[in-house]
């Protein structure tokens, strides 16, 4: 169990508050990509890398590594923030993405970006690599963990309901999962396009403990990883209530921001926003 | 002749396997009693996995397994395996270059009375066309065996085609399997023979037939769909100037269509494919619909013949 206290709280917070000025200066760069999605997981990235896994940007292939699946893979952009944040690759990196010859695809890319477990964008496939990732952990009996971020409306996916069955089926204490769950997709509100609902209760019937915190709350998202990791025989899902665009106000809760990048103004008023 | 099921050799070759490689796992969708993974799951408890009947997630976690280390074999019938969860091999597995061996059984219309929904006819094609994709049709139990083992030590996925019914061995211990090279069991001038799968050992006696009668045919054993051997079917096309293929699988994309596209640029001959002409299977035992879709050494003798004599 890793400690808590309100120094490292503010610590994280920091550093999610440079990941979500990097998502804008990217997407405005790019000048196309998912911006809400990027912002809504922003808390949740910092709080792992720069909190809860053990990591090593300088040897990303190190074995013995815990590992980050980002599922819902259109918010590549808060997965280059934070691996940029912490050294994977030169900052510059970040300019060139969704650019032709870029290792920053639009969506993640194993073989073109150091400390990228896993190449995602079709929703549902990235929950299914996390629980291989962990099954290879208790066929090695290693002890890293597998993390893994979904979208709330990924959960439409039926291949992320084939995916839980097997964590719970082969008892992958050693996976834990977030659920973004920011009630918008590109069509609408979840519940007017299609409700994944109710989600605690599937995955508890699924097998797993579920917690359900403040998505954006940084001490919660912390101690639910704590509480998590001490749960033994079955995975765990972290359901985070957020805000799509959250950190700025003209994008927060509107389906609009989904796959929008915001224009040169649009950027800066952003970027004032997230400086204050 | 000795007969074997290719299934039979995968399985009994997947044990092999499994005691020279430790980093080698097996998954299946519930299928393990047919696709023959149950030797291994016997065999290495530990390092099988069951996904149930889940092909998506099948795939899904074979990827998070291989990039993990692992070498992995995953298995179901050809249909499901390419079909079901087209999207997770290519973009899962092919996308990502992870080292997973999609090893489908019940390829074809000899997986017999289950009928059309069960037999996969355009498997090849759709796996030929994915990028990072090698794509092997064995023709007997000795190649499917040393194709499992070729395919732990090439780098990136790869598709292995097997079927339910026995059939002929044509090679032994020592005959030579390299994956992405033809192999020519035959020589003739008159025409060559292209064949993968149960096709090759008809190719071989309807050209035995026929050499009876005087003409001579080469037979050509492409097991590997991709990489293609272009260097040999470039060589044949010069020397018999006429080119029959056989594959159990659509004429639409398979083995037929990838040797015509090589010729096509390459050395323009005549290519008939004998294979099934743009239809699902049905129910039937495995002869019977051989029979039906004309993939016989009857019909092999009068498509040779007939481009023989258009040639002329």
């Amino acid at each position: 169990m890793r400690e808590i206290n309100q120094a490292i709280i503010d610590d994280v917070a920091g550093k999610a508050r440079l990941i979500r000025q990097d998502i804008i200066k990217m997407l405005a760069q790019a000048g196309s990509g998912h911006t809400g999605g990027s912002l809504s997981a922003a808390d949740i990235v910092a709080s792992l890398y720069f909190w809860a896994m053990k990591v090593d940007p300088v040897n990303p292939a190190w074995e013995d590594r815990d590992r980050f699946v980002l599922s819902k893979g259109h918010a590549a952009p808060v997965l280059y923030a934070a691996l940029a944040e912490k050294g994977y690759f030169p900052r510059e990196w970040l300019d060139s993405l969704r650019k032709l010859g870029s290792p920053l695809q639009g969506h993640p890319d194993r073989l073109k970006v150091p400390g990228v477990e896993a190449s995602t964008g079709s929703l549902g496939q990235g929950i299914s690599w996390a629980v291989g990732m962990a099954l290879a952990g208790k066929i090695d009996q290693k002890n890293y963990r597998v993390y893994a971020l979904l979208g709330d409306g990924e959960l439409e996916e039926g291949m992320v309901w084939e995916a839980s069955m097997a964590a719970a089926q082969y008892h992958l204490d050693n996976l834990i999962a977030f659920v973004d769950y920011n009630g918008l997709q590109i069509d609408g509100r979840l519940k007017d396009v299609m409700s994944p609902e109710p989600v605690a209760d599937k995955f508890k019937a699924f097998g797993w403990k579920v917690i359900e915190i403040n998505g954006h709350q940084v001490g919660e998202i912390m101690e639910a990883i704590n509480r998590a990791q001490e749960v033994k025989g079955k995975p765990t899902v972290i359901v985070a209530r957020t805000i799509k665009g959250k950190g700025c106000s003209f994008m927060e809760d509107r389906a609009e921001w989904h796959g929008v990048a915001p224009k040169p103004e649009e950027a800066k008023r952003a970027i004032l926003e997230l400086s204050e | 002749m000795d007969k074997q099921a290719t299934r039979d050799a995968y399985g009994l070759a997947l044990v092999e396997l499994g005691g020279l490689h430790d980093n080698v796992v097996v998954m299946d969708a519930d299928l393990s009693k047919s696709t023959k993974t149950a030797d291994f799951a016997k065999a290495f408890p530990g390092r099988f996995i069951n996904a149930g009947i889940a092909e998506q997630n099948l795939i899904g976690m074979a990827a998070g397994l291989a990039a993990s280390g692992k070498v992995v074999y995953a298995s179901t019938f050809a249909v499901f395996a390419t079909g079901r969860a087209f999207e997770q091999v290519r973009n899962s597995l092919a996308y990502g270059r992870l080292n997973v061996k999609v090893c489908a059984t019940h390829a074809g219309v000899t997986v017999g009375e289950d009928g059309g929904s069960h037999q996969s006819v355009e498997d090849i094609a759709t796996m030929r066309s994915i990028p990072n994709m090698t794509v092997v049709v064995p023709a007997d139990g000795m190649s499917a065996r040393k194709a499992v083992l070729a395919l732990y030590g090439a780098e990136g996925p790869a598709y292995l085609r097997l079927g339910r019914p026995s059939i002929p061995l044509l090679y032994d211990e020592t005959s030579d399997f390299q994956i992405g090279r033809g192999i020519e069991l035959k020589q003739g001038s008159d025409a060559t023979l292209i064949a993968c799968g149960l096709m090759v050992a008809k190719c071989l006696e309807a050209a035995c037939i026929l050499e009876q009668e005087g003409i001579k045919v080469s037979v050509v054993d492409m097991h590997t769909i991709k990489p293609l051997d272009e260097e040999l079917i470039i060589r044949k096309a010069r020397e018999t100037g006429a080119i029959v293929t056989a594959e159990e699988h659509s004429i639409i994309g398979g083995l037929g269509g990838a040797v015509c596209e090589t010729v096509c640029a390459h050395c323009p001959v005549p290519v008939y494919r004998l294979g099934i002409e743009d239809k699902f299977g049905q129910s039937g035992s495995p002869d019977e619909l051989l029979d039906y879709y004309g993939l016989n050494v009857e019909q092999i003798m009068k498509n040779v013949r007939k481009i023989i004599k258009n040639k002329d």
